[in-house]
Protein backbone atom coordinates (compact mmCIF):
# COMPACT_ATOMS: atom_id res chain seq x y z
CA UNK A 1 0.00 0.00 0.00
CA UNK A 2 0.64 3.68 -0.62
CA UNK A 3 3.21 2.37 -3.59
CA UNK A 4 3.31 2.85 -7.14
CA UNK A 5 3.63 -0.28 -9.00
CA UNK A 6 6.48 0.85 -11.13
CA UNK A 7 8.52 4.24 -11.64
CA UNK A 8 6.80 7.10 -13.42
CA UNK A 9 8.43 10.40 -14.61
CA UNK A 10 7.71 13.63 -16.91
CA UNK A 11 9.32 13.88 -20.01
CA UNK A 12 7.59 16.86 -21.83
CA UNK A 13 6.00 19.98 -21.23
CA UNK A 14 4.27 22.85 -22.70
CA UNK A 15 1.67 25.94 -21.82
CA UNK A 16 0.04 28.56 -23.86
CA UNK A 17 0.86 31.96 -22.33
CA UNK A 18 -2.45 32.47 -19.75
CA UNK A 19 -4.50 35.43 -20.33
CA UNK A 20 -7.96 36.86 -21.86
CA UNK A 21 -7.30 34.83 -25.57
CA UNK A 22 -10.14 36.65 -27.18
CA UNK A 23 -8.71 35.22 -30.44
CA UNK A 24 -8.24 31.69 -29.47
CA UNK A 25 -11.03 28.75 -28.79
CA UNK A 26 -10.66 25.99 -26.00
CA UNK A 27 -9.48 23.73 -28.88
CA UNK A 28 -6.54 26.27 -30.07
CA UNK A 29 -5.65 26.72 -26.65
CA UNK A 30 -5.56 23.01 -25.70
CA UNK A 31 -3.47 21.95 -29.15
CA UNK A 32 -0.66 24.78 -28.60
CA UNK A 33 -0.38 23.29 -25.21
CA UNK A 34 -0.45 19.59 -26.09
CA UNK A 35 2.27 19.99 -29.21
CA UNK A 36 4.25 22.24 -27.07
CA UNK A 37 4.51 18.86 -24.52
CA UNK A 38 5.16 16.29 -27.75
CA UNK A 39 7.66 18.54 -29.13
CA UNK A 40 9.46 19.08 -26.11
CA UNK A 41 9.50 15.63 -25.49
CA UNK A 42 10.43 15.02 -28.77
CA UNK A 43 7.81 11.99 -29.63
CA UNK A 44 4.97 12.42 -32.61
CA UNK A 45 1.38 11.77 -31.64
CA UNK A 46 1.79 8.35 -32.79
CA UNK A 47 3.37 7.23 -29.44
CA UNK A 48 0.67 8.24 -27.34
CA UNK A 49 -1.61 6.17 -25.87
CA UNK A 50 -3.96 7.30 -23.69
CA UNK A 51 -4.98 11.01 -22.83
CA UNK A 52 -6.38 12.82 -19.98
CA UNK A 53 -7.87 15.54 -19.51
CA UNK A 54 -8.60 17.77 -16.60
CA UNK A 55 -11.19 20.79 -17.15
CA UNK A 56 -13.63 22.42 -13.91
CA UNK A 57 -16.71 23.85 -16.54
CA UNK A 58 -16.72 23.76 -19.92
CA UNK A 59 -20.42 22.63 -19.80
CA UNK A 60 -21.01 26.76 -18.17
CA UNK A 61 -18.35 28.70 -19.80
CA UNK A 62 -18.94 27.00 -23.35
CA UNK A 63 -21.90 24.92 -23.04
CA UNK A 64 -19.79 22.07 -24.48
CA UNK A 65 -19.08 18.48 -22.29
CA UNK A 66 -17.62 15.48 -23.47
CA UNK A 67 -14.48 17.80 -23.97
CA UNK A 68 -11.53 14.73 -23.59
CA UNK A 69 -12.87 13.30 -27.11
CA UNK A 70 -12.69 16.98 -28.55
CA UNK A 71 -9.23 17.24 -27.35
CA UNK A 72 -8.33 14.02 -29.05
CA UNK A 73 -9.84 15.06 -32.20
CA UNK A 74 -7.85 18.21 -32.37
CA UNK A 75 -4.59 16.79 -31.70
CA UNK A 76 -5.02 13.99 -33.64
CA UNK A 77 -5.30 11.24 -31.35
CA UNK A 78 -8.25 9.59 -32.61
CA UNK A 79 -6.95 7.72 -35.58
CA UNK A 80 -5.92 4.95 -32.92
CA UNK A 81 -9.27 5.62 -30.84
CA UNK A 82 -7.32 5.48 -27.60
CA UNK A 83 -8.71 5.96 -24.25
CA UNK A 84 -9.45 10.00 -23.80
CA UNK A 85 -10.62 10.64 -20.30
CA UNK A 86 -11.84 14.03 -18.65
CA UNK A 87 -11.56 14.47 -15.16
CA UNK A 88 -13.31 17.14 -13.18
CA UNK A 89 -12.76 18.21 -9.52
CA UNK A 90 -13.21 22.30 -9.74
CA UNK A 91 -9.91 23.60 -9.35
CA UNK A 92 -8.22 20.46 -8.74
CA UNK A 93 -8.93 19.11 -11.92
CA UNK A 94 -5.64 19.56 -13.73
CA UNK A 95 -3.90 18.21 -10.54
CA UNK A 96 -5.92 14.86 -10.79
CA UNK A 97 -5.79 14.33 -14.01
CA UNK A 98 -2.40 14.05 -13.71
CA UNK A 99 -2.91 11.58 -10.07
CA UNK A 100 -5.19 9.76 -12.21
CA UNK A 101 -2.64 9.16 -15.49
CA UNK A 102 0.59 8.36 -12.89
CA UNK A 103 -2.15 5.47 -11.91
CA UNK A 104 -2.47 4.34 -15.08
CA UNK A 105 1.04 4.39 -16.39
CA UNK A 106 2.20 3.12 -12.84
CA UNK A 107 -0.55 -0.25 -13.39
CA UNK A 108 1.21 -0.74 -16.84
CA UNK A 109 -1.74 0.03 -18.58
CA UNK A 110 -0.48 1.88 -20.61
CA UNK A 111 3.17 3.36 -21.48
CA UNK A 112 3.39 7.07 -22.75
CA UNK A 113 -0.01 9.03 -21.69
CA UNK A 114 -0.24 12.56 -22.72
CA UNK A 115 -2.09 14.92 -19.91
CA UNK A 116 -3.52 18.47 -20.32
CA UNK A 117 -5.88 20.97 -18.51
CA UNK A 118 -7.81 23.66 -20.12
CA UNK A 119 -10.07 26.28 -19.34
CA UNK A 120 -11.92 29.18 -21.59
CA UNK A 121 -13.38 31.58 -19.48
CA UNK A 122 -12.95 34.88 -21.06
CA UNK A 123 -16.53 34.07 -23.08
CA UNK A 124 -18.62 34.75 -20.06
CA UNK A 125 -19.25 38.57 -18.38
CA UNK A 126 -17.10 38.65 -14.76
CA UNK A 127 -20.54 38.37 -12.55
CA UNK A 128 -21.46 35.36 -15.03
CA UNK A 129 -17.98 33.70 -13.93
CA UNK A 130 -18.29 34.33 -10.41
CA UNK A 131 -21.28 32.70 -10.58
CA UNK A 132 -19.96 29.75 -12.53
CA UNK A 133 -16.70 29.70 -10.07
CA UNK A 134 -18.58 29.35 -7.30
CA UNK A 135 -20.33 25.80 -8.79
CA UNK A 136 -17.26 24.55 -7.39
CA UNK A 137 -18.35 25.13 -3.63
CA UNK A 138 -21.65 23.82 -2.10
CA UNK A 139 -24.76 25.80 -4.21
CA UNK A 140 -27.65 24.67 -2.10
CA UNK A 141 -26.65 25.60 1.30
CA UNK A 142 -23.58 28.46 0.13
CA UNK A 143 -24.32 29.67 -3.70
CA UNK A 144 -28.26 29.84 -3.01
CA UNK A 145 -27.67 32.40 0.03
CA UNK A 146 -25.52 34.78 -1.53
CA UNK A 147 -21.69 33.00 -0.65
CA UNK A 148 -19.16 33.50 -4.15
CA UNK A 149 -15.82 31.90 -3.68
CA UNK A 150 -14.31 34.79 -2.92
CA UNK A 151 -16.34 35.12 0.14
CA UNK A 152 -15.54 31.39 1.39
CA UNK A 153 -12.04 32.36 1.42
CA UNK A 154 -12.71 35.80 3.00
CA UNK A 155 -14.47 33.97 6.15
CA UNK A 156 -11.29 31.55 6.32
CA UNK A 157 -8.96 34.76 6.42
CA UNK A 158 -11.28 36.49 8.63
CA UNK A 159 -10.76 33.46 11.25
CA UNK A 160 -7.05 33.09 10.42
CA UNK A 161 -6.68 36.47 11.38
CA UNK A 162 -8.41 36.24 14.14
CA UNK A 163 -7.06 33.22 15.92
CA UNK A 164 -3.45 33.93 14.66
CA UNK A 165 -2.74 37.12 14.32
CA UNK A 166 -2.33 37.32 10.65
CA UNK A 167 -2.93 40.57 9.32
CA UNK A 168 -4.08 42.23 5.96
CA UNK A 169 -0.40 43.04 5.14
CA UNK A 170 0.39 39.34 5.43
CA UNK A 171 -2.03 38.96 2.86
CA UNK A 172 -0.88 41.73 0.50
CA UNK A 173 3.16 40.04 1.16
CA UNK A 174 2.09 36.67 -0.65
CA UNK A 175 0.33 39.10 -3.69
CA UNK A 176 3.67 41.37 -3.96
CA UNK A 177 5.79 38.55 -3.57
CA UNK A 178 3.81 36.09 -6.27
CA UNK A 179 4.02 39.43 -8.60
CA UNK A 180 7.62 39.74 -8.63
CA UNK A 181 7.59 35.82 -9.52
CA UNK A 182 5.46 36.25 -12.07
CA UNK A 183 7.23 39.44 -13.76
CA UNK A 184 9.91 36.44 -14.30
CA UNK A 185 7.67 33.98 -16.22
CA UNK A 186 6.63 34.46 -19.98
CA UNK A 187 4.06 32.55 -19.66
CA UNK A 188 2.09 34.56 -16.80
CA UNK A 189 -0.69 36.64 -17.12
CA UNK A 190 0.81 39.27 -15.09
CA UNK A 191 4.65 39.91 -15.69
CA UNK A 192 4.83 43.13 -13.91
CA UNK A 193 5.47 44.17 -10.15
CA UNK A 194 2.64 45.40 -8.00
CA UNK A 195 3.24 47.32 -4.19
CA UNK A 196 2.05 46.78 -0.96
CA UNK A 197 0.18 50.02 -1.42
CA UNK A 198 -1.50 49.15 -4.28
CA UNK A 199 -2.63 45.08 -2.84
CA UNK A 200 -3.68 46.36 0.95
CA UNK A 201 -5.79 49.31 -0.59
CA UNK A 202 -7.00 47.57 -3.65
CA UNK A 203 -11.00 47.88 -3.87
CA UNK A 204 -13.01 45.15 -1.70
CA UNK A 205 -14.21 41.54 -3.47
CA UNK A 206 -15.08 40.32 -0.24
CA UNK A 207 -13.95 42.20 2.45
CA UNK A 208 -11.19 41.50 4.15
CA UNK A 209 -10.05 39.97 0.89
CA UNK A 210 -9.30 42.94 -2.10
CA UNK A 211 -8.81 42.25 -5.76
CA UNK A 212 -5.37 41.81 -5.65
CA UNK A 213 -6.05 38.88 -3.00
CA UNK A 214 -7.64 37.06 -5.71
CA UNK A 215 -6.23 35.05 -8.74
CA UNK A 216 -7.62 36.58 -12.00
CA UNK A 217 -9.95 34.43 -14.66
CA UNK A 218 -8.02 33.18 -17.30
CA UNK A 219 -7.91 31.40 -20.85
CA UNK A 220 -5.27 28.85 -21.18
CA UNK A 221 -3.97 25.28 -20.95
CA UNK A 222 -0.92 23.17 -20.16
CA UNK A 223 0.42 19.90 -21.18
CA UNK A 224 2.47 16.92 -20.17
CA UNK A 225 3.70 14.19 -21.67
CA UNK A 226 4.21 11.01 -18.80
CA UNK A 227 5.49 7.73 -19.20
CA UNK A 228 7.12 4.90 -17.30
CA UNK A 229 11.04 5.37 -15.93
CA UNK A 230 12.34 2.59 -18.47
CA UNK A 231 10.57 4.32 -21.84
CA UNK A 232 11.84 8.09 -20.03
CA UNK A 233 15.24 6.78 -19.81
CA UNK A 234 15.25 5.56 -23.71
CA UNK A 235 13.62 8.66 -24.65
CA UNK A 236 15.08 11.65 -22.41
CA UNK A 237 18.28 12.79 -21.07
CA UNK A 238 16.18 14.49 -17.94
CA UNK A 239 13.52 12.68 -17.15
CA UNK A 240 11.64 14.08 -13.99
CA UNK A 241 10.42 11.29 -11.67
CA UNK A 242 7.61 11.53 -9.72
CA UNK A 243 8.25 10.35 -6.48
CA UNK A 244 4.58 10.62 -4.47
CA UNK A 245 1.54 11.42 -5.30
CA UNK A 246 -1.46 11.66 -2.90
CA UNK A 247 -5.47 12.59 -2.89
CA UNK A 248 -7.73 13.79 -0.09
CA UNK A 249 -10.85 14.93 0.42
CA UNK A 250 -13.52 17.53 2.49
CA UNK A 251 -16.89 18.30 3.07
CA UNK A 252 -18.04 20.30 -0.32
CA UNK A 253 -19.87 22.97 2.24
CA UNK A 254 -17.23 25.16 4.66
CA UNK A 255 -20.52 24.81 6.99
CA UNK A 256 -19.86 21.10 7.49
CA UNK A 257 -16.20 21.45 8.89
CA UNK A 258 -15.34 22.48 12.32
CA UNK A 259 -12.19 23.72 11.18
CA UNK A 260 -12.12 26.31 8.52
CA UNK A 261 -8.27 27.97 8.58
CA UNK A 262 -6.58 24.81 8.04
CA UNK A 263 -7.84 21.80 4.97
CA UNK A 264 -7.91 18.30 6.42
CA UNK A 265 -7.98 17.45 2.45
CA UNK A 266 -4.66 18.95 1.91
CA UNK A 267 -2.65 17.60 5.13
CA UNK A 268 -3.90 13.79 4.20
CA UNK A 269 -3.02 14.71 0.45
CA UNK A 270 0.42 15.93 1.95
CA UNK A 271 0.73 12.90 4.28
CA UNK A 272 -0.14 10.25 1.26
CA UNK A 273 2.31 11.82 -0.67
CA UNK A 274 5.32 12.49 1.71
CA UNK A 275 5.06 9.00 3.05
CA UNK A 276 5.36 7.56 -0.90
CA UNK A 277 8.01 9.87 -1.61
CA UNK A 278 10.06 9.19 1.56
CA UNK A 279 10.47 12.83 2.44
CA UNK A 280 9.21 15.67 4.60
CA UNK A 281 8.04 18.88 4.15
CA UNK A 282 12.23 20.25 5.26
CA UNK A 283 13.01 18.28 2.28
CA UNK A 284 11.00 20.45 -0.27
CA UNK A 285 12.97 23.32 -2.11
CA UNK A 286 10.80 24.10 -4.52
CA UNK A 287 6.60 24.33 -4.22
CA UNK A 288 4.21 25.24 -6.33
CA UNK A 289 0.66 26.07 -3.97
CA UNK A 290 -2.77 26.96 -5.12
CA UNK A 291 -2.79 30.33 -3.86
CA UNK A 292 -6.38 30.83 -5.20
CA UNK A 293 -6.92 33.80 -3.16
CA UNK A 294 -3.62 35.10 -1.09
CA UNK A 295 -5.07 33.55 2.46
CA UNK A 296 -5.18 29.95 0.02
CA UNK A 297 -1.32 29.88 -0.38
CA UNK A 298 -1.16 30.89 4.01
CA UNK A 299 -3.00 28.29 4.66
CA UNK A 300 -1.60 25.61 2.44
CA UNK A 301 2.11 26.56 3.41
CA UNK A 302 0.36 25.39 6.85
CA UNK A 303 -1.01 22.66 6.53
CA UNK A 304 1.67 21.23 3.92
CA UNK A 305 4.13 21.08 7.01
CA UNK A 306 6.29 24.02 5.70
CA UNK A 307 5.80 26.84 9.06
CA UNK A 308 3.92 25.84 11.93
CA UNK A 309 0.07 26.57 12.37
CA UNK A 310 -0.70 30.41 12.21
CA UNK A 311 2.84 31.15 11.08
CA UNK A 312 2.17 31.06 7.31
CA UNK A 313 1.64 35.25 7.28
CA UNK A 314 4.77 35.69 9.60
CA UNK A 315 7.05 33.81 7.59
CA UNK A 316 5.42 35.40 4.04
CA UNK A 317 6.12 38.67 6.09
CA UNK A 318 9.67 37.68 6.39
CA UNK A 319 10.94 36.94 2.95
CA UNK A 320 10.87 33.16 3.88
CA UNK A 321 8.89 32.08 1.07
CA UNK A 322 10.40 34.15 -2.24
CA UNK A 323 12.53 33.05 -4.32
CA UNK A 324 15.75 31.33 -3.14
CA UNK A 325 14.86 32.06 0.73
CA UNK A 326 14.09 29.14 3.38
CA UNK A 327 11.61 27.24 0.50
CA UNK A 328 10.35 28.95 -2.12
CA UNK A 329 6.72 28.83 -2.71
CA UNK A 330 4.99 29.50 -6.50
CA UNK A 331 8.57 30.52 -8.59
CA UNK A 332 5.78 30.30 -11.36
CA UNK A 333 4.02 33.66 -9.90
CA UNK A 334 1.14 31.01 -8.42
CA UNK A 335 -2.34 31.44 -9.48
CA UNK A 336 -2.09 34.90 -9.04
CA UNK A 337 0.52 36.49 -10.96
CA UNK A 338 0.65 33.08 -13.69
CA UNK A 339 -3.13 33.21 -14.08
CA UNK A 340 -5.59 30.68 -12.96
CA UNK A 341 -7.98 28.86 -16.01
CA UNK A 342 -9.49 26.50 -13.08
CA UNK A 343 -8.53 23.07 -14.93
CA UNK A 344 -5.29 24.31 -16.64
CA UNK A 345 -3.98 25.51 -13.05
CA UNK A 346 -2.70 21.69 -11.62
CA UNK A 347 -0.94 20.81 -14.88
CA UNK A 348 0.92 24.65 -15.11
CA UNK A 349 2.09 23.66 -11.55
CA UNK A 350 3.59 20.59 -12.73
CA UNK A 351 5.54 21.89 -15.29
CA UNK A 352 6.69 24.51 -13.33
CA UNK A 353 8.58 22.15 -11.42
CA UNK A 354 9.62 20.25 -14.24
CA UNK A 355 11.70 23.31 -15.68
CA UNK A 356 12.93 24.35 -11.93
CA UNK A 357 14.17 20.70 -11.47
CA UNK A 358 15.48 20.75 -14.76
CA UNK A 359 17.19 23.76 -14.09
CA UNK A 360 15.65 25.98 -17.20
CA UNK A 361 13.67 28.49 -15.63
CA UNK A 362 16.26 31.38 -15.81
CA UNK A 363 15.93 34.70 -14.00
CA UNK A 364 13.36 32.74 -11.41
CA UNK A 365 15.70 29.57 -11.04
CA UNK A 366 15.41 28.37 -7.52
CA UNK A 367 19.26 26.94 -6.82
CA UNK A 368 19.78 23.53 -6.55
CA UNK A 369 16.40 22.29 -6.70
CA UNK A 370 16.18 19.03 -6.77
CA UNK A 371 13.09 17.86 -4.96
CA UNK A 372 9.71 19.95 -5.22
CA UNK A 373 5.83 19.85 -4.41
CA UNK A 374 2.94 20.66 -6.51
CA UNK A 375 -0.54 21.18 -4.79
CA UNK A 376 -3.60 22.02 -5.95
CA UNK A 377 -7.64 21.78 -4.44
CA UNK A 378 -10.91 22.38 -6.24
CA UNK A 379 -13.38 24.86 -3.98
CA UNK A 380 -12.46 25.62 -1.00
CA UNK A 381 -11.11 22.35 -0.56
CA UNK A 382 -13.47 19.16 -0.95
CA UNK A 383 -10.48 17.72 -2.95
CA UNK A 384 -6.71 18.23 -2.89
CA UNK A 385 -4.28 16.72 -4.43
CA UNK A 386 -0.39 16.37 -3.84
CA UNK A 387 2.22 15.74 -5.98
CA UNK A 388 6.31 15.34 -5.28
CA UNK A 389 8.86 15.57 -8.32
CA UNK A 390 12.66 14.80 -8.11
CA UNK A 391 15.64 15.10 -10.42
CA UNK A 392 16.65 11.44 -11.54
CA UNK B 1 -32.40 25.40 -11.55
CA UNK B 2 -35.69 23.37 -11.60
CA UNK B 3 -38.08 24.40 -9.43
CA UNK B 4 -38.28 21.06 -7.48
CA UNK B 5 -34.84 21.52 -6.64
CA UNK B 6 -35.79 24.16 -4.38
CA UNK B 7 -38.93 22.65 -2.81
CA UNK B 8 -37.51 19.90 -1.43
CA UNK B 9 -35.22 21.33 0.50
CA UNK B 10 -38.27 24.21 1.84
CA UNK B 11 -38.51 22.45 5.30
CA UNK B 12 -34.72 23.08 6.03
CA UNK B 13 -34.60 26.52 4.16
CA UNK B 14 -38.17 27.72 5.81
CA UNK B 15 -37.73 26.40 9.15
CA UNK B 16 -33.73 25.83 10.00
CA UNK B 17 -35.14 22.18 10.10
CA UNK B 18 -32.14 19.25 10.30
CA UNK B 19 -31.24 15.97 11.71
CA UNK B 20 -30.97 14.54 15.56
CA UNK B 21 -29.05 11.67 16.23
CA UNK B 22 -30.60 9.65 18.80
CA UNK B 23 -27.60 7.48 19.18
CA UNK B 24 -25.01 9.98 19.57
CA UNK B 25 -27.42 13.10 20.45
CA UNK B 26 -25.63 15.27 17.58
CA UNK B 27 -27.76 17.84 15.87
CA UNK B 28 -26.89 18.23 11.59
CA UNK B 29 -27.48 20.81 9.13
CA UNK B 30 -28.95 20.51 6.74
CA UNK B 31 -30.47 16.90 6.72
CA UNK B 32 -28.63 14.08 6.79
CA UNK B 33 -29.67 10.07 6.06
CA UNK B 34 -26.74 9.36 7.79
CA UNK B 35 -24.95 10.28 11.23
CA UNK B 36 -21.01 11.34 10.42
CA UNK B 37 -20.20 10.34 13.87
CA UNK B 38 -22.21 6.74 13.84
CA UNK B 39 -22.78 6.26 10.15
CA UNK B 40 -24.63 3.20 9.74
CA UNK B 41 -25.40 2.64 13.69
CA UNK B 42 -27.48 5.35 13.10
CA UNK B 43 -29.87 4.14 10.43
CA UNK B 44 -33.62 4.16 11.87
CA UNK B 45 -32.22 6.00 14.28
CA UNK B 46 -32.05 9.56 13.35
CA UNK B 47 -35.37 12.07 13.53
CA UNK B 48 -36.34 15.84 11.98
CA UNK B 49 -34.81 18.19 14.62
CA UNK B 50 -35.91 22.11 14.53
CA UNK B 51 -32.99 24.21 14.86
CA UNK B 52 -33.91 27.38 17.46
CA UNK B 53 -32.02 29.48 15.02
CA UNK B 54 -29.60 30.72 17.83
CA UNK B 55 -26.04 30.88 17.27
CA UNK B 56 -23.09 32.88 17.33
CA UNK B 57 -20.73 34.28 14.66
CA UNK B 58 -17.54 32.61 13.81
CA UNK B 59 -16.56 34.77 11.11
CA UNK B 60 -18.27 37.30 8.47
CA UNK B 61 -17.22 38.65 5.32
CA UNK B 62 -18.69 41.87 3.79
CA UNK B 63 -19.08 41.18 0.11
CA UNK B 64 -18.77 43.91 -2.67
CA UNK B 65 -19.00 41.38 -5.57
CA UNK B 66 -21.52 39.51 -5.36
CA UNK B 67 -23.55 36.87 -6.85
CA UNK B 68 -25.47 37.77 -10.26
CA UNK B 69 -29.31 37.27 -8.37
CA UNK B 70 -27.59 39.46 -5.38
CA UNK B 71 -26.00 42.40 -7.29
CA UNK B 72 -29.10 44.69 -6.14
CA UNK B 73 -28.08 43.74 -2.51
CA UNK B 74 -24.58 44.69 -2.47
CA UNK B 75 -22.47 45.24 -0.33
CA UNK B 76 -24.00 42.45 1.81
CA UNK B 77 -22.92 40.13 4.97
CA UNK B 78 -22.06 36.58 4.90
CA UNK B 79 -21.26 35.19 8.14
CA UNK B 80 -19.76 31.53 9.52
CA UNK B 81 -22.19 30.87 12.53
CA UNK B 82 -21.92 28.12 15.15
CA UNK B 83 -25.77 27.00 16.02
CA UNK B 84 -26.16 26.86 19.26
CA UNK B 85 -26.91 22.78 19.24
CA UNK B 86 -24.24 22.08 17.60
CA UNK B 87 -22.69 21.79 13.77
CA UNK B 88 -22.64 25.43 11.99
CA UNK B 89 -24.26 27.10 8.83
CA UNK B 90 -23.25 29.83 6.42
CA UNK B 91 -26.57 32.41 6.31
CA UNK B 92 -26.66 36.33 5.49
CA UNK B 93 -26.73 38.90 8.44
CA UNK B 94 -29.35 41.48 8.07
CA UNK B 95 -30.96 44.61 9.80
CA UNK B 96 -27.63 45.81 10.75
CA UNK B 97 -24.99 48.14 9.44
CA UNK B 98 -21.85 45.88 8.28
CA UNK B 99 -19.68 47.94 10.85
CA UNK B 100 -21.99 46.29 13.65
CA UNK B 101 -21.08 42.36 12.80
CA UNK B 102 -18.48 40.92 14.90
CA UNK B 103 -16.78 37.55 15.75
CA UNK B 104 -19.05 36.47 19.10
CA UNK B 105 -21.73 38.12 18.16
CA UNK B 106 -24.96 36.71 18.62
CA UNK B 107 -27.24 36.25 16.28
CA UNK B 108 -31.21 35.06 15.68
CA UNK B 109 -32.82 32.99 12.68
CA UNK B 110 -34.98 35.79 10.88
CA UNK B 111 -37.54 34.61 7.51
CA UNK B 112 -36.73 36.21 4.43
CA UNK B 113 -36.32 36.55 0.48
CA UNK B 114 -32.87 35.14 -0.40
CA UNK B 115 -32.58 36.47 -3.68
CA UNK B 116 -34.15 38.33 -6.90
CA UNK B 117 -35.22 35.77 -10.28
CA UNK B 118 -31.83 34.17 -10.76
CA UNK B 119 -31.57 31.84 -13.69
CA UNK B 120 -34.03 29.28 -12.30
CA UNK B 121 -36.42 32.08 -12.69
CA UNK B 122 -38.13 31.88 -9.54
CA UNK B 123 -37.69 34.24 -5.93
CA UNK B 124 -36.35 32.32 -3.33
CA UNK B 125 -37.25 32.58 0.87
CA UNK B 126 -35.49 30.95 3.30
CA UNK B 127 -33.46 31.81 6.72
CA UNK B 128 -30.93 34.95 7.00
CA UNK B 129 -29.94 36.24 10.57
CA UNK B 130 -29.88 39.44 12.65
CA UNK B 131 -27.79 40.33 15.70
CA UNK B 132 -29.45 39.76 19.09
CA UNK B 133 -27.65 43.35 21.09
ZN1 LIG C 1 -24.66 9.87 15.75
Amino acid sequence: MGKLARDVAVIGVGQTRFGEHWNLTFRELGIEAGFRAMEDAGISSSRIEALYTGTMSSGLFLNQEHVSAMIAEVVGLTENQIPATRIEAAGASGGLAFHQAILDVASGLHDIVVVGGAEKMSDVVSNVATEFVASGADQAWEGLFGATMPSLFALMARKHMHDHGTTKEHLAHVAVKNHVHGAKNPLAQFQREITMDMAVNAAMVADPLGMYDCAPSSDGSASLVLCDMKTAKELSDNPIRVAGTGQGSDSLSLANREEITSMRSTVAASRRAYEMAGVGPGDIKVAEVHDSYTISEIIAIEDLGFFKKGDGGFATERGETALNSTITVNPSGGLKARGHPLGATGIAQINELVIQLRGDAGDRQVKDANIGLAHNIGGTGGTAVVNILEVV
Amino acid sequence: MAVARHWRNQDQRYNLAGTHCKVCGGHFFPKTSMCPTCHRRSMGKLERFQFSGNGTISSYTIIHDGMPQYSSQVPYVIAYIDLEEGDHIIGQIVDCEPSEVEIGKGVEMVFRKLSEEGRSGTIQYGFKFRLTM
